[in-house]
């Protein structure tokens, strides 16, 4: 069991989070956006093996929050709330 | 020296002191070009290679593994073959799987050890036996078999269900498949491979693809960490790790990778005999011929290039397991393993040639990859030797994602998502 | 006789206490302490399992948890276990063993044929045969052979007292495992102020210094082991014998299982130490020899073990082994104890010999005599030596599992013939064997450096004042080509000839040699077998041992019951249904519940099984008649409010809702961005900025996250606050022609004409003090309204509607007529009459997609190619011929283009109508909206019906009931 940093609620369970999405994926707006575009925004995914940054939501706080982590050994970095992000 | 499999090779190997059998498979110094290259040594990539020499008769090509073949998702899932789908695409598909592995021992002269045990899929209540018989009836309709179980039919089948009336899932019937079942999962990689070296196929193990040589916007091969390999055309079936090779290809994937986690018990006389799913637990499991109760449940919940596994997963899937049978509480765990698993949004695979012109998919079957193996290799192999699509990969192309045609399973169960 | 109970001795045993226990039928005695093992050997019973394949006779090789060969399935007075280890149960009275795979018993088993055959099939035979005519004539018979203990059918947990407790636990240092090295570490973290825990899988604390000879800090060690859980006890750290970490998962968590010897289920610990020290020894191997899995031939640690923890000497006439220096004190201990000692060493320049024993220096065995038990065995020069039991010692494996789980990586050692921690993992200490320390004085110096990140101070560190072991080894792997059969994995049946035959055909890496010979695939996993099997790999090979690798350790360490990891979660506690506030007295009104959408709900009142579908027409019918009453109190009441409210619901819905006049109601869709409809329901506007999502019972959880996830992602938290008050409310919904009469007869205090409030309006009154809002939303096609109150306050509310009800013929209804109210309709329900696919053109709503200028959910997705498709399922009613029955729910319609068979759609609601005394469907039919008036035909179970396509609203078209 992992244990997250909420940045809301501190460290908690893996089980009390919800896995939203890569970080950064900008959602295209109107009816006119390109096919493959919306394609990209709605299914195509970096996925990286290793570091990433993603955002996921500590469903016992409703908090939403973006959050460093590897992919591979599972080694957490920071967690930010959403409108904390320097980039 | 002992090529073909028998009871009376092995009887005469026997008096011999087993010593005159042949290497299963060759281990080739690799060539520096090839017609075709097939990346991945694994059910998906041995089967493509051993079609495309026995199908296409194309015999000039490598199988590039980077570690041993066998090693990913073939030797890690728990070994169902089914093809209970909803879709006519999908009938289609894992009918071709299905029905090639009811031939696949004879085939490779190797047992694959195919049982068709039969499989229940249960239904916890009214509305879910409703849907069940959509299913069933698009089953039939589509040609493949499939009954609509009552409660009756399902305690027949799998006397030590929790059938107890204050059950927290109880049993309003089921859909069975009877041709279903479980297949060796190593087997199925080692018989291909053998068969396919036979052909004429390299399998190189220990290659790992460093990255993929791109002349005039086409793909000519690979760098390896055994050197350049070069081919006219190269697929690529590596489960679990497509959008780390497609990121070296230069595109994106609608895939994420999660952790897949299955667990064995320790072998116990025989239990339970057919394979069983229950959507109320998320559990399904099989009893081996070892043995084993083999368990597995849903994905981890969180994305993971990661093959291991963890607690909280672990115990809700045995906690389903007790719920359905109680008994199984005299039993131990013995051995906890996770594969990494493809997750497409519509959960069907992709097939089909990539965004980088010359390379082609196989990949994205999330949790089902082991039953497809047969059809995947088929269908990679048309790709490869034609350079177009079979009529049964066409719906699965890449561009399916672009135009809304996708084919999602659970969709077509009702599920909304 | 030849194993035999001394007359004194054994620190583990009570002699005062004996105990009786059965194995194979037969009643063994022994006294409390004893393991099942120990009891056996006391009882001079040698053959106790039969291995799995050959069904060799096998008798007790350990005292631990590495046993290959002595399962039991265990009952009697204890829980049922099956393959439960002999060498780790204690026995008690009234406890029943059985050997496992074996019939009729371990002794005489009638299977033990099948060793005349092995040769015939050898290590993955079963690949190569059993294909013609087909496999499935065979496998039936080898299912019914393979298996080890038996699971009773019949067995039944006695319910949630025994459930499984699980503990979550934290800590500064965890140390696993209580021998020398576990014990001084625990006890340096405990003087340096850390909370500590300490856990051991021996029975009690000590590890080897329970049979070894050793000395600390100038006495035997033994009071050392007894001050030292003293101190840390005392100091209230806990110290858990019968506890075995299990695995180290992510972020260093440790899962421990405790076992318990009273009866309860084990203890599943989940521990979060900051740091852990793993302290966890090594295990000893076999040495490699013909037949040197016959019974008799036992680990020289264990038959120290029993020797001096229970008493029992394990021969007269014993043959020791060994081509390490640990076997020697073992040996000398035997000869002290009475029995005729040879001692076989590779070595030729081995330590002085111990007292009494007969040496035999610089010479290997190379097979052990005997069929049912070893009689003796042949060394290399030719000599036999008779012998009524033998013990080897091969070497010590140590034990890196842990290290390796927590993905540490391992070093060969070719000096000490085996791998040992070779990197560092954060947070994890090695200390004593498991770090490579022989001596004690060695083991506590690995303390002091596995103690240095958290004990500043060494003060407590003990002294070794005995004679320190030595540990020199010459390595003793298997060698291929070797005469006769070398038994490599004991359970398992895999001989070295079944590593070379592997090597013959490829399956050199060692994940291949695993996988094809089920090397260390048994219930030990390989504890004192995969060392060998990858020396012998590399011989063959000609690699060095690290270049063949090691397989991955994988948790468990050692099996876990499943009980463990469940707990006490199953039923309810497993997956709660979510209940009404009104349920007691909805029960007390009859009502039969079922689960709908993971509520449980009234399905109708009063009836049974038999006549249920009567008593629901009749709630149907009686609904149409007068005035029907429901609970509908799962409707989703998520409150969204703020500045930006009316541009944020604009966003989530479908249709256009900032136009939306405050006090009013609209019916709409929430789409996926995959442009599929998600959930269908009425928004309310309470104000400018106040809006009540009512969605879907069973999605209310799902809309909520969704919502919030907008409102985080795109809006802002200032902009939009939402709000889940689900729960908060109960609904309770009148509906019918004289609906509004009854209303009127509550006295809420608001004036219900239909000017006031209109058909999709909402009203505010009161009920004794307590607001309720009154909205006139149906879900029937009849005039109604839902009543929301305080869900505390719902009882008298509802006891007054069903009291003032009986003057209008009130029916109070369930689910199951609601559902054919609203299918006479034509009214939707989401996932049920759509499924994954369904887009609202689909649903005959295509307005917002045509017109909407703005930006919402899901918009895109309306017009990819395969939205604007032409073969879409639409929406439409299905009509039976008169007379004839209900369709199947689940029916396909069907086509038949050029012969092939293909489905077109499919019937997602049935029922027959009791208002329209005929059958009514719901369908979502290929093209359906543009085929009304078309027959077709329908498959379910095989069987074919015609149908004709229609409007989906088969009751009151024209809606003029909304407002009678």
């Amino acid at each position: 069991m992992q244990l997250f940093p909420c940045p809301f609620c501190g460290p908690r369970p893996e089980t009390e989070f919800h896995y939203g999405a890569e970080a950064g994926n900008l959602r295209p707006d109107g009816a006119e956006v390109g096919a493959d575009r919306w394609a990209g925004y709605l299914y195509m995914r970096a996925n990286p093996k290793g570091a990433t940054r993603e955002i996921w939501v500590h469903m016992t706080c409703g908090e939403f929050f973006a959050m460093e982590r590897d992919t591979i050994d599972h080694k957490i970095g920071r967690s930010l709330a959403l409108g904390e992000n320097a980039e | 020296m002992t090529r073909r499999y028998s009871a009376f090779s092995l009887f005469r190997e026997g008096i011999a002191g087993q010593k005159g059998w042949e290497p299963a498979w060759r281990s080739p110094q690799p060539r520096k070009t090839y017609d075709l290259l097939v990346v991945g040594g694994g059910g998906h990539g041995l089967a493509t290679a051993y079609y495309l020499a026995k199908n296409h008769g194309i015999t000039n090509v490598a199988v590039l593994e980077k570690g041993w073949i066998g090693g990913g998702n073939t030797g890690r899932n728990t070994t169902v073959v089914r093809s209970n789908y909803y879709y006519p695409e999908s009938v289609a598909l894992y009918g071709l799987a299905h029905r090639l592995y009811e031939s696949l021992s004879d085939e490779l002269n190797y047992n694959v050890m195919f049982s068709q045990r039969g499989m229940v899929t249960l239904c916890h209540s009214v509305a879910e036996l409703e849907v069940a018989a959509r299913l069933v009836n698009a089953m039939q309709i589509n040609g493949t078999d499939a009954e609509l179980f009552s409660a009756e039919d399902v305690r027949r089948v799998l006397p030590n269900y929790n059938f107890a009336p204050e059950a927290r899932f109880p049993v309003f019937g089921g859909v069975w498949q009877g041709r279903a079942g479980t297949a060796r999962h190593d087997a199925v990689a080692w018989g291909y491979a053998r068969a396919a070296s036979r052909l004429g196929v390299d399998i190189v193990q220990n290659c790992e693809i460093t990255e993929f040589i791109v002349e005039g916007g086409r793909c000519r091969g690979v760098e390896t960490k055994r050197g350049s390999i070069r081919a006219d055309r190269v697929g690529m079936a590596v489960a679990g790790h497509s959008s780390v090779l497609a990121a070296k290809a230069g595109f994106r994937l609608p895939i994420n990778s999660y952790a897949l986690q299955a667990c064995v018990s320790e072998p116990v006389k025989p239990i339970l005999d057919t394979v069983v799913l229950s959507p109320g637990t998320g559990v399904y499991a099989s009893q081996s011929d070892k043995g084993e109760i083999v368990i597995g449940g849903g994905l981890d919940r969180v994305p993971s290039y990661g093959q291991r596994g963890n607690l909280p997963t672990l115990e809700s899937v045995i906690a389903g397991l007790l719920e359905m049978f109680p008994a199984f509480g005299q039993l131990k765990l013995m051995r906890q393993w996770a594969g990494i698993v493809d997750v497409v949004p519509d959960s069907s695979p992709i097939i089909g040639e990539s965004p980088l012109p010359g390379l082609f998919l196989n990949c994205g079957w999330g949790t089902g990859g082991f039953k497809a193996i047969p059809a995947g290799g088929t269908l990679l192999a048309h790709l490869l030797a034609t350079g177009r699509h079979h009529d049964i990969s066409r719906p699965f192309d890449l561009d399916r994602f672009a135009t809304g045609r996708l084919l999602d399973e659970a969709a077509g169960s009702g599920i909304a998502h | 006789m030849t194993a035999a109970r001394l007359s004194a001795g054994g620190s583990a045993i009570d002699r005062s206490r004996p105990v009786s226990f059965s194995f194979d039928g037969r009643i063994v005695e022994a006294f409390e302490g004893d393991t099942i093992a120990s009891a056996l050997l006391a009882a001079d019973i040698a053959v106790v399992g039969r291995s799995f394949k050959y069904h060799r006779p096998r008798g007790i090789w350990g005292a631990g948890v590495e046993e290959p060969n002595a399962l039991v399935d265990v009952g009697g007075s204890q829980r049922a276990a099956p393959n439960t280890r002999a060498t780790t149960q204690p026995v008690c009275a009234g406890l029943v063993s059985t050997s496992v795979n074996a019939s009729p018993n371990a002794a005489a088993d009638r299977n033990a044929f099948i060793d005349r055959f092995a040769r015939f099939i050898p290590a993955a035979f079963y690949y190569k045969t059993f294909m013609w005519p087909d496999w499935h004539l065979f496998e039936p018979r080898i299912r019914a052979m393979a298996g080890l203990g038996k699971v009773d059918p019949n067995w039944k947990s006695r319910g949630p007292a025994e459930f499984a407790e699980q503990i979550n636990h934290h800590c500064d240092v965890l140390v696993v495992g209580a021998g020398p090295a576990g014990l001084a570490a625990a006890r340096l973290a405990a003087a340096a102020g850390k909370s500590v825990m300490l856990v051991d899988e021996q029975y009690r604390p000590g590890g080897s210094l329970l049979h070894r000879d050793a000395q600390i800090d100038g006495a035997p060690a033994a009071a050392w082991v007894e001050e030292t859980v003293a101190v840390l006890e005392a100091a209230g750290h806990p110290v858990l014998s019968s506890t075995t970490a299990f695995g180290i998962y992510d972020h260093n968590l440790v899962g421990l299982n405790q076992r318990h010897h009273d009866g309860r289920p084990d203890t599943l610990w989940r521990v979060r130490p900051r740091r852990v020290v793993l302290a966890t020894g090594a295990i000893e191997r076999p040495l490699p020899f013909a037949d040197n899995d016959l019974p008799g031939i036992m680990s020289a640690d264990a038959a120290l073990v029993y020797l001096r923890r229970y008493g029992v000497l394990l021969g007269r006439r014993v043959v020791v082994a060994t081509n390490n220096d640990s076997a020697y004190e073992v040996s000398g201990a035997l000869a002290a104890a009475g029995a005729e000692v040879a001692l076989v060493d590779l070595r030729a320049d081995a330590l002085p010999m111990p007292a009494g024993v007969s040496p035999h220096v610089g010479r290997a065995v190379v097979s052990a005599l005997g069929r049912m038990r070893v009689e003796g065995v042949r060394l290399d020069d030719g000599t036999t030596l008779a012998a009524d039991s033998v013990v080897v010692s091969g070497g010590w494996t140590p034990t890196v599992h842990l290290f390796c789980q927590a993905r540490g990586k391992l070093a060969w050692h070719e000096d000490r013939a085996s791998f040992l921690p070779g990197d560092t993992v954060e947070g994890i200490a090695v200390a004593g064997a498991l770090a490579g320390a022989v001596s004690l004085s060695d083991v506590f110096g690995t303390v002091e450096r596995a103690a240095a990140s958290f004990a500043e101070s060494k003060t407590g560190l003990p002294r070794s004042t005995g004679t320190e072991a030595t540990g020199a080894i010459m390595p003793a792997w298997p060698v291929p080509g070797a005469k006769g059969r070398v038994w490599i994995d004991y359970q398992n049946d895999v001989t070295a000839k079944d590593v070379e035959l592997a090597a013959r055909e490829n399956f050199v890496s060692v994940e291949h040699l695993k996988r094809y010979t089920t090397l260390g695939m048994a219930t030990d996993q390989g504890k004192t077998s995969n060392l060998a099997g990858l020396a012998l790999m590399a011989g063959i090979t000609g690699r060095a041992v690290p270049e063949v690798g090691t397989t991955t350790y994988r948790p468990p360490f050692t099996p876990v019951p499943l009980t463990s990891f469940a707990g006490a979660v199953g039923g309810e506690l497993m997956s709660p249904v979510r209940r009404l506030p009104l349920e007691n007295v909805h029960r007390a009104s009859g009502a039969v519940f079922q689960e709908y959408g993971g509520w449980l709900r009234p399905a109708h009142y009063g009836g049974t099984d038999a006549d249920a579908d009567a008593v629901i027409r009749d709630e149907a019918l009686r609904a149409r008649g007068s005035v029907a009453l429901f609970d509908g109190s799962t409707l989703g009441k998520i409150e969204v409010m703020g500045p930006k409210a009316a541009e944020f619901v604009d966003f989530i819905y479908y249709n256009t809702m900032s136009t939306l006049k405050p006090g009013r109601c609209r019916y709409g869709f929430m789409l996926s961005e995959n442009g599929v409809v998600f959930d269908d329901g009425i928004l309310i506007r309470l104000d400018e900025h106040r809006f009540i999502v009512s969605c879907s019972s069973s999605h209310v959880g799902a809309v909520h996250a969704r919502l919030e996830e907008w409102r985080q992602d795109r809006f802002g938290r200032d902009a939009v606050y939402i709000h889940n008050a689900t729960a908060e409310m109960a609904t309770l919904t009148v509906s019918g022609p004289r609906s509004k009469a009854l209303v009127e007869a509550l006295g809420l205090g608001l004036p219900l004409d239909d000017a006031a409030l209109p058909h999709m309006a909402i009203g505010k009154g009161t009920f004794g003090n307590d607001p309720v809002r009154v909205a006139r939303v149906s879900f029937t096609g009849d005039r109604s309204y839902e009543l929301s109150i305080r869900a505390d306050r719902a009882k008298p509310l509802w006891a007054v509607l069903q009291e003032s009800g009986k003057a209008f013929d009130a029916a109070t209804i369930g689910l199951e007529a609601l559902m054919i109210l609203r299918a006479e309709k034509g009214y939707i329900v989401i996932g049920k009459d759509t499924d994954g696919t369904t887009m609202p053109h689909d649903l005959g709503v295509d307005g917002p997609r045509q017109k909407r200028g703005s930006d919402y959910v899901g918009r895109r997705s309306l017009f990819t190619d395969v939205a604007t498709a032409d073969y879409r399922l639409q929406f439409v009613g299905l009509r039976v011929a008169d007379g004839e029955a209900p369709l199947s729910t689940g029916a396909h319609a069907i086509a038949k283009p050029e012969g092939a068979i293909r489905s077109q759609g499919f019937v997602t609601s049935s029922y027959h109508s009791p208002i329209l005394r005929r059958p009514i469907a719901l369908a979502l039919i290929e093209r359906g909206a543009t085929r009304h008036g078309e027959t077709i035909d329908l498959q379910h179970l095989g069987m074919l019906r015609r149908a004709t396509i229609v409007a989906p609203c088969a009751f009151d078209p024209e809606g003029g009931r909304l407002n009678a």
